[in-house]
C-alpha cells in the first residue's frame, strides 16, 4: 500500500471537484473493496475522499419505483422490508454477499465498482491487462473455472463480482451519476458497465469525479415475483460460480413478462433479454423454462476450466425460475 | 506394560470433567499475547519482499528507494545478509538444522519459487516497512518454471524414503501383485488431491530480540519451541542455552508450525544485524509460500478379496510434486498396511521436482489422504457385494496388527462402529444406493473408519508444591489453542490432589523442562504424563522426609510402603497411619518442594526406553511389544442436489476410542475442528497452482474455501471407554488426527450412497457433481 491523503467532503460537488482534478484520487465509503486493492498493490491514489458525510441516503418506494440512496449500506438495503416485500431478488442478491460484517460496512454504490476476483488480476506479480494494459491474459489459458463464458475476450475474461448487479440488470434499474458542476446524468445499469474488448481496464461509463448519487428501480409486477439463486463453492461468503436473478408475472398460468440475468458467468452483468423473451406468452413450466434457458449461453466462450457453467447457468436459471413460479 | 506408577481416577477428579478453558478469559479479553504482540523497548518490523517468479535468478536488486523510504533501518538481501553458521541445503546440513526444507531463502541469487523471499525490509513502524518493501526493486532472469508432477517435464522418480526420510518408499508384505491377479474381485481406482494449506488462523510470526551478541530470545508461533531452539542453534551458531524460544499462545498449527521455517530465520538474522529486535507476520498471501503444503497427489489402490469381501491384496502407488531440494511426501501407506486383516500388501512412491517449496506435514500426513482412497474403496466392495459398509469392515476386521503382526494395546473399533450406528440412525440406512429423496435433495449415509497412531516421545515436566497448598507446575510444550493448558491443569491438580484453581500450569518456553512438539497427537499424552511423574516425585520425595522425620507418623516406615491420596501420605496397610503433606513440610521448615518427571509416551513407555523426542513415524515403535492406535468411525448424512452439484452435510457423528479423554468438553472440540477440517479437504478446499507460472491463483482467505458454520450441522461425539495400560502413564492417546482420518471418505461414500456416484477427485466442487449426474 502506497502512502495517500485523505479528506472528507462535505458535498457531492467537493467531492466530484476533488477528485475530478486528481486523477489518482478515489472516492471511498465502506472500504471494503478498495482497501483490500491497494492494500495488495493492485490501486495506488494519491488521494482518499471519503463520502461517508454526504447525505446519499435513504430507501424510498413509490408507485413508479424503488429509490436507493447510494451510500446506503448493503445490510441495511437488503434487510428493508420495502425491499424484502416489492423487490426480493434485490434483497436476495444482498444477503447472499460477502458476510454480515462487510454488508454491515459496504455501501450500494461501491458494490456497483467492486473489481473483478480473477486470481490474476487479483495478484500484482501475474500479468493481467486489466490491470497493467497490455501486459497479456494468463487467464485464458490457465486457471479459469471462476471465470466468464460470456462478454469476454482474449483481452480479458474476468468474472463480474457483483450479485446486486445481476438482480439490478435484471430489473432495470438506473443509476443517477452527478459531476463537478452539480450536473446529473441517468445511465440504465445495463449500459454503465462495458465490456472489455481490447480495453478491460475500462470498466464503466464513470467520468473523471463523477459520482453515483441513486439507484432507482422501476416498480413491476415481475420485481415483485423474483429470486436470486446463487451456486457457489460454500453455503455462504464466497462469489458465485453461476447465479441467476429472475422476475416472473404469471396470470392464469401464462407468463406475462420476465427478468432474467446471470451472475458468476460474465464480464459484466449479464442480462439474458432472448430468455425473457422465450418465456413471455408461454405457460409457465418446468419445459418452457428450460427452452428458454437453453437461449441463454448460445454465445458462450467458454475455456478450459469454465465448461460447466454452460450446463450449469442453464439449470440455475431453471431453478429460479421454478422457486418464483411456484 | 511399564514398571512406573500409573495414574488413577481419584474420587471427584478434574480429569475427565468437562472443565472450560483456564485461559479462556484471557483470550477473550485480549490479555493472552501471541508472538506478534510483545511490545519490546525499541521493536522494529520486518516485511519481506519475494519473488512473483517461480525459476530463474536474481540479476540485480536495488534497494536505494526503498532504503531511503521514512523510517527504513534496513534492507536485507542476499547481498548484505549475516551469514548463517549452518544452512539446511545439504543432507548433513538439513539433519543438523532440523530444517523442513533444504533451502534457505536469501542465500544466493537463485529462485526456487514463487514467494521465495528476496529482501527484508526492517523499520521503525510495520507502515513503513509494508510500504517500503514495495519499493524494492528487483530484476530477474526468468526461466520457465514446472509446476507439478503432471508436468510434461518432469521427471518421476522412486525416492528412498518419503515423510522426511521416516517411512521407506517402497514397502511388501506379502506377494500382493500374485494374490491380486488371482483375487475374485479386484477393484482399482485412482484418488487425486488438490494442494491444501494448513492456514491457521494466526499466521506465522517472529519477535527476534538479542539480547546480547551471544544471547537470542525468539517470540515464535511455532508448535514447538524446542525444535525451533534447535533450528537456531545450529543456524546461529549459539549454544543451546543462549537460545531461548517463547510461545505463550498459538492461533492454531495444523502442522505448519511443526518446523522453524525460513521466515523465523531470517528475523533472527535482521535483529542481528540492525542491533535492534524485529518482529516479522507473514501476510495471509505469504503465508501459502512460508510454511510448507500438503503436497497435490494423486494415488492408486488396487484391492483384491474374496467372493464373501475378505482382503486378500491392497496394493498403493502414490505420485506427488515435491521441491527441488527435497523428497516429501506423506506416507499414504502406513495407514493401508494395517487398517484391515489384508494378507498381503504392496505400496510405493513416486514424486517429482517441480518450483514449489517443500511440503509439509498437515494434520493426519498420510492417514487423511490414504484412508481417503482405502474407505472408498471399501465402500466400492461393500457396494460390488451388496454387503453393508459396516459389515464389510466387520469381515476384515484386523484382531492384530498385520502390518507388524503385533497385538494392538488396545482397540475400541467395533464399540464405535456399534455406538456410531446406534446414535447416527444407520439401520434405516437403505442398502440401494442413489434411492432415497427429499423434494430435490438425494439423501446419502456414509460411514468410514479412523484410525491413528500412537506415535513414540517423551517430555519432562517439574512440579512446585507450595507448603501452603498451592502449586505451578511447569513444561515447555504449547497449547495449538486445543487445550493443553486446561487439561495440565486438571492431571496436576488430581495429581497432586489441589483444588484447580490453587494450579497455575505453565508452558511455551524452552527454559521450562523439556517437552515434544505438539504435532502428531503426542502432547496430550506425553505432557499429561510427564506432568503426572512430575508429582510422582514430589510425593516421593516427601515420603522420604517423612520416613526419616522423628515427628512423623511414617518415621521409619518403608518409603515403598507409603502412599499418598489427595495429598496426605499414610500407610498403604495402615491407612490411618499418616499425615497431610502441610504439616510435613512446616516441620522441615519447607516453602517448597520440586518435582521432576519424564512422561514416555508410546513404544518407549512400553519398552522403558526414551523415545527420541521426534515424534511422527520414528523406530522405536517396532521395538514395543503392542501396536499402539487410536480407533473410531464417522458417520454422515449428505443432501444432494444433483442438478446444481450442491451437497450438504446434513448430518454427523464421530465415536472415537482414544484412551482417556483428559477433558470431555475440550476433547468435543477437537474432533468437531478435526471432522470440520475434513470436511473443508473434501468439499471445498483446494489451493490452485497456474501451470505456466507456477504460482498461486488463490492465495487468499476469499478464494481459499474452508467451511463456514453454514456448511456444517450439529456434530454428535462421543467417546468410548478404553483404559489402555501400554502406551503412557495416563494411558492417553491423543485425538487431534484421528479427528479427521476418514472423514474425507465419510463425505464422499454419503455422496456415493445419495447419487449413486462415486467421486473420488477432490474436492467435491459443484461442477463435479452436477458432471457425474450429465454423464449417467
Amino acid at each position: 500500500m502506497n502512502n495517500f491523503a485523505y479528506t472528507q467532503a462535505a458535498s457531492t460537488k467537493e467531492a466530484a471537484t476533488v477528485t475530478q482534478s486528481d486523477k489518482h484520487a478515489a472516492f471511498i465509503s465502506g472500504g471494503t473493496s478498495l482497501i483490500d486493492l491497494m492494500k495488495s498493490n493492485i490501486e495506488q491514489h494519491s488521494l482518499l475522499v471519503d463520502l461517508n458525510k454526504l447525505s446519499l441516503l435513504g430507501v424510498e418506494n413509490s408507485a413508479t419505483g424503488l429509490r436507493i440512496g447510494a451510500l446506503e449500506r448493503m445490510s441495511d438495503v437488503g434487510e428493508h422490508p420495502l425491499v424484502v416485500q416489492n423487490y426480493p431478488v434485490i434483497s436476495q442478491s444482498l444477503l447472499a454477499s460477502a458476510s454480515p460484517q462487510l454488508r454491515n460496512m459496504a455501501s450500494m454504490g461501491g458494490n456497483l465498482l467492486q473489481r473483478t476476483r480473477c486470481g490474476y488480476f487479483r495478484d500484482v506479480a501475474f500479468p493481467c491487462n486489466k490491470r497493467v494494459p497490455g501486459s497479456g491474459c494468463p487467464a485464458q489459458d490457465g486457471d479459469n473455472r471462476t471465470l466468464a463464458i460470456l462478454g469476454g475476450s482474449t483481452s480479458c475474461i474476468a468474472t463480474h463480482a457483483s450479485d446486486l448487479c445481476v438482480a439490478l440488470v435484471a430489473l432495470e434499474a438506473k443509476l443517477t451519476l452527478e459531476n463537478a458542476k452539480g450536473a446529473t446524468r441517468i445511465v440504465p445499469l445495463a449500459d454503465f458497465y462495458k465490456l472489455p474488448g481490447k480495453t478491460p481496464h475500462i470498466e464503466n461509463q464513470l467520468q473523471p469525479g463523477e459520482l453515483i448519487t441513486a439507484i432507482t428501480i422501476p416498480a413491476a409486477a415481475h420485481a415483485r415475483k423474483s429470486h436470486y439463486l446463487k451456486v457457489r463453492d460454500r453455503a455462504s461468503y464466497a462469489y458465485a460460480l453461476v447465479s441467476a436473478a429472475v422476475g416472473l408475472d404469471v396470470q392464469g398460468g401464462t407468463i406475462r413478462s420476465a427478468r432474467v440475468a446471470l451472475g458468476g458467468v460474465g464480464t459484466v452483468p449479464w442480462r439474458v433479454p432472448a430468455v425473457e423473451k422465450a418465456l413471455v406468452g408461454k405457460p409457465a413450466t418446468e419445459d418452457t423454462f428450460r427452452a428458454a434457458a437453453a437461449l441463454a449461453v448460445r454465445d458462450a466462450s467458454p475455456r478450459e476450466h469454465n465448461k460447466f457453467k454452460i450446463e450449469l447457468a442453464q439449470r440455475t436459471i431453471v431453478r429460479a425460475l421454478l422457486e418464483v413460479a411456484a | 506394560m511399564s514398571s512406573e506408577p500409573q495414574f488413577f481416577d481419584q474420587p471427584g477428579g478434574f480429569v475427565g470433567k468437562p472443565l472450560v478453558r483456564v485461559e479462556g478469559r484471557e483470550k477473550v479479553t485480549g490479555k493472552a499475547k501471541y508472538s506478534a504482540e510483545f511490545p519490546l523497548p525499541g521493536l522494529t518490523y520486518g516485511v519481506l519482499a519475494t519473488s512473483p517468479i517461480a525459476k530463474g535468478k536474481i540479476q540485480s536488486i536495488d534497494t536505494t528507494a526503498a532504503a531511503k523510504e521514512l523510517g527504513v533501518i534496513a534492507v536485507l538481501t542476499h547481498q548484505n545478509l549475516p551469514k548463517l553458521a549452518k544452512t539446511p541445503d545439504s543432507p548433513e546440513g538439513k539433519k543438523a538444522t532440523s530444517a523442513p526444507m533444504g533451502f534457505m531463502p536469501l542465500t544466493s541469487d537463485e529462485i526456487f519459487y514463487a514467494g521465495q523471499p528476496v529482501a527484508l525490509v526492517v523499520a521503525d513502524t510495520l507502515d513503513h516497512a509494508i510500504y517500503a518493501a514495495t519499493l524494492v526493486k528487483v530484476n530477474y532472469a526468468p526461466e520457465s518454471p514446472i509446476a507439478n508432477f503432471h508436468d510434461a517435464r518432469a521427471k518421476l522418480f522412486n525416492p528412498a524414503q518419503v515423510q522426511d526420510g521416516k517411512v521407506d518408499g517402497h514397502k511388501r508384505r506379502g506377494d500382493a501383485k500374485t494374490a491380486f491377479a488371482s483375487a475374485p474381485i479386484q477393484l482399482t481406482a485412482t484418488y487425486t488431491h488438490p494442494i491444501y494449506h494448513h492456514n491457521p488462523m494466526e499466521p506465522g510470526s517472529t519477535t527476534a530480540h538479542w539480547e546480547a551478541p551471544d544471547r537470542l530470545t525468539v517470540y515464535e508461533s511455532t508448535q514447538g519451541v524446542t525444535r525451533t531452539q534447535t533450528t537456531l542453534v545450529a543456524m546461529t551458531g549459539l549454544p543451546r542455552e543462549q537460545v531461548r524460544v517463547i510461545t505463550k499462545y498459538l492461533g492454531g498449527g495444523f502442522g505448519c508450525k511443526g518446523s522453524c521455517w525460513p521466515h523465523t530465520v531470517l528475523t533472527v538474522q535482521a535483529a542481528k544485524a540492525v542491533g535492534r529486535p524485529v518482529q516479522l507476520m507473514l501476510t495471509r498471501k505469504q503465508q501459502f509460500t512460508s510454511m510448507g503444503h500438503r503436497e497435490d497427489q494423486s494415488q492408486t489402490l488396487q484391492l483384491g478379496a474374496t467372493a464373501d469381501g475378505k482382503l486378500t491384496s491392497l496394493i498403493h502407488t502414490k505420485q506427488s510434486t515435491t521441491s527441488p531440494w527435497d523428497e516429501y511426501a506423506e506416507s499414504n501407506s502406513k495407514i493401508i498396511n494395517l487398517l484391515y486383516a489384508c494378507p498381503t500388501f504392496e505400496a510405493s512412491y513416486e514424486m517429482a521436482r517441480a518450483n514449489v517449496m517443500t511440503s509439509t506435514f498437515m494434520r493426519a500426513p498420510g492417514e487423511a489422504p490414504g484412508s481417503f482412497a482405502l474407505e472408498c474403496s471399501m465402500d466400492d466392495l461393500a457396494a460390488r457385494l451388496g454387503v453393508d459398509p459396516i459389515e464389510i469392515r466387520l469381515r476384515n476386521h484386523a484382531d492384530h496388527d498385520y502390518s507388524t503382526g503385533q497385538p494392538w494395546s488396545s482397540k475400541s473399533l467395533k464399540q464405535c462402529y456399534a455406538r456410531g450406528a446406534e446414535l447416527f440412525g444407520w439401520s434405516k440406512r437403505n442398502p440401494k444406493a442413489g434411492q432415497t429423496r427429499d423434494g430435490r435433495y438425494l439423501v446419502g449415509m456414509g460411514m468410514a473408519t479412523a484410525s491413528y497412531p500412537v506415535h513414540s516421545s517423551q517430555g519432562t515436566a517439574r512440579a512446585r508444591l507450595y507448603a501452603d497448598g498451592h502449586a505451578v507446575v511447569q513444561s515447555g510444550a504449547t497449547d495449538l489453542g486445543t487445550g493443553t493448558y486446561t487439561v495440565m491443569t486438571q492431571v496436576a491438580a488430581d495429581s497432586l490432589g489441589l483444588p484447580i484453581e490453587k494450579v497455575r500450569f505453565e508452558l511455551g518456553d524452552t527454559n521450562l523442562p523439556t517437552a515434544p512438539n505438539s504435532g502428531g497427537s503426542i502432547a496430550a499424552g506425553t505432557v499429561s504424563s510427564s506432568v503426572f511423574m512430575a508429582a510422582q516425585d514430589v510425593w516421593q520425595r516427601l515420603i522420604k522426609i517423612a520416613v526419616g522425620d522423628k515427628k512423623s507418623p511414617l518415621y521409619k516406615a518403608k518409603p515403598e510402603d507409603v502412599t499418598v491420596e489427595k495429598g496426605r501420605l499414610f500407610l498403604k496397610k495402615d491407612p490411618k497411619k499418616g499425615e497431610g503433606y502441610a504439616d510435613l513440610m512446616k516441620r522441615a521448615d519447607l516453602t517448597d518442594i520440586e518435582g521432576m518427571g519424564r512422561g514416555r509416551y508410546g513404544a518407549g513407555y512400553e519398552t522403558g526406553h526414551a523415545a527420541s523426542p521426534a515424534g511422527p513415524g520414528n523406530n522405536t515403535e517396532s521395538a514395543a511389544e503392542h501396536s499402539m492406535h487410536s480407533f473410531g468411525a464417522h458417520f454422515c448424512e449428505v443432501r444432494v442436489d444433483m442438478d446444481l452439484g450442491i451437497i450438504r452435510v446434513s448430518k454427523w457423528v464421530s465415536v472415537m476410542g482414544a484412551g482417556r479423554i483428559l477433558n470431555a468438553q475440550t476433547a468435543r472440540s477437537q474432533i468437531i475442528g478435526g471432522a470440520i477440517f475434513g470436511i473443508g479437504s473434501v468439499l471445498m478446499e483446494a489451493t490452485e497452482r497456474d501451470a505456466k507460472y507456477s504460482r498461486y491463483t488463490n492465495a487468499d482467505l476469499a478464494n481459499y474455501h474452508v467451511p463456514v458454520n453454514a456448511d456444517i450441522p450439529n456434530m454428535t461425539v462421543e467417546f468410548v471407554e478404553e483404559h489402555d495400560p501400554y502406551i503412557n502413564a495416563m494411558g492417553v492417546k491423543g485425538i487431534g488426527e484421528i479427528s479427521m482420518v476418514g472423514v474425507a471418505a465419510a463425505v464422499a461414500n454419503a455422496v456415493y450412497h445419495a447419487t449413486g456416484k462415486r467421486l473420488r477427485d477432490l474436492p467435491l466442487t459443484p461442477e463435479k457433481v452436477m458432471m457425474a449426474g450429465v454423464a449417467s
